[in-house]
């Protein structure tokens, strides 16, 4: 459970079982409004989150965390073009840009659908990790939430890591 | 009707192209559109063109959307512009903060055309 005093008001939050459902929820809204991309749930999980493009969007305050998006290049590519009525090209550049764009939404959009972190939580700018060989190390986290939805049949991964 | 000349302030040049396109896809005529990255290089846009819109996000680097708000206080072409806050930002305080400012109004990332028709529309009077 994250802490966060304010004002001598501690705003704590802990996380609830509900809100895999919330962050399902925040990011099919995200792509279908801000993309066209119909995003679905896989009757089974397709296994471990892969792809070489990583957006990440920090949280801190009555929730400390980070929120992910994760999925291959091609889908990457896909998804920028839809967002750009097909401007994004091959430009790598606009393609991270779009991608931090939409876990920045999907983040937005997540803690507005939160009451309790509406005004006690704060977003970081996003970051965009190009490539596979990488592991990220952060503190011990003591929550979380990942799940895979199917845009076009290719896995889009999500996560929500929550620290102590 | 009017066609508009538009400035959008928006660190992601995605986002700012994103913005433009759902303007039209709202079903405003548009005869300009001007981008700017931050509230900086939003004043300084102003310093050469006049506009009918401005439309701006909260969350930027250098000069964010709510010193963006105060500066236009000081500059004469300004003055009558509707400026509309487009964000991801979910606090209510820093959304009422940009209306205290002089913001006309706020629309919240993702959003629809339609959506931006519905905010836009009392502002822009024929435009729409």
């Amino acid at each position: 459970m994250s802490s966060f005093v304010s004002q001598g008001v501690n705003y704590a939050v802990k996380p609830e079982a509900n809100w895999k459902a919330v962050l399902e929820c925040a990011a099919m809204e995200v792509f279908s409004m801000m993309a066209g991309a119909e995003l679905t749930r896989f009757t089974d999980e397709p296994g471990q989150p892969h792809g070489e493009q990583t957006a990440m969007v920090g949280m801190a305050g009555a929730l400390c965390g980070m929120l992910t998006i994760r999925c291959t290049s091609a889908t990457a590519e896909k998804l920028a073009g839809m967002m750009l009525s097909g401007e994004a090209a091959l430009n790598p550049s606009v393609i991270g840009d779009a991608m931090g764009e939409l876990c920045n939404m999907y983040a937005g959009n997540f803690k507005s659908k939160i009451s309790t972190l509406a005004d006690h939580c704060m977003l970081s700018v996003p970051t965009v990790i190009w490539g596979e060989d990488y592991f990220m190390q952060t503190v011990q986290p003591n929550a979380g939430f990942q799940f895979a939805l199917s845009f076009e049949g290719e896995p889009v991964w999500f996560s929500l890591v929550i620290h102590a | 009707m009017k066609k508009l000349h538009v400035l959008i302030v928006d660190d992601s040049s995605v986002m700012r192209k994103i913005v433009e396109r759902s303007l039209r896809q709202a079903g405003l005529e548009l005869e300009e559109v001007r981008e700017a990255g931050n509230g900086a290089e939003a004043l300084a846009e102003l310093q050469n063109s006049a506009f009918d819109l401005i439309l701006s996000d909260i969350n930027m680097p250098a000069m964010d959307g709510l010193e963006f708000l105060r500066s236009l206080a000081n500059v004469p072409s300004a003055k009558n512009v509707p400026v509309v806050m487009i964000t991801t930002e979910g606090s209510e305080s820093r959304v009422v903060e940009a209306l205290s400012v002089g913001a006309k109004g706020y629309i919240r990332k993702p959003f629809t055309p339609e959506q931006i028709k519905e905010r836009l529309a009392p502002l822009l009077g024929g435009a729409l």
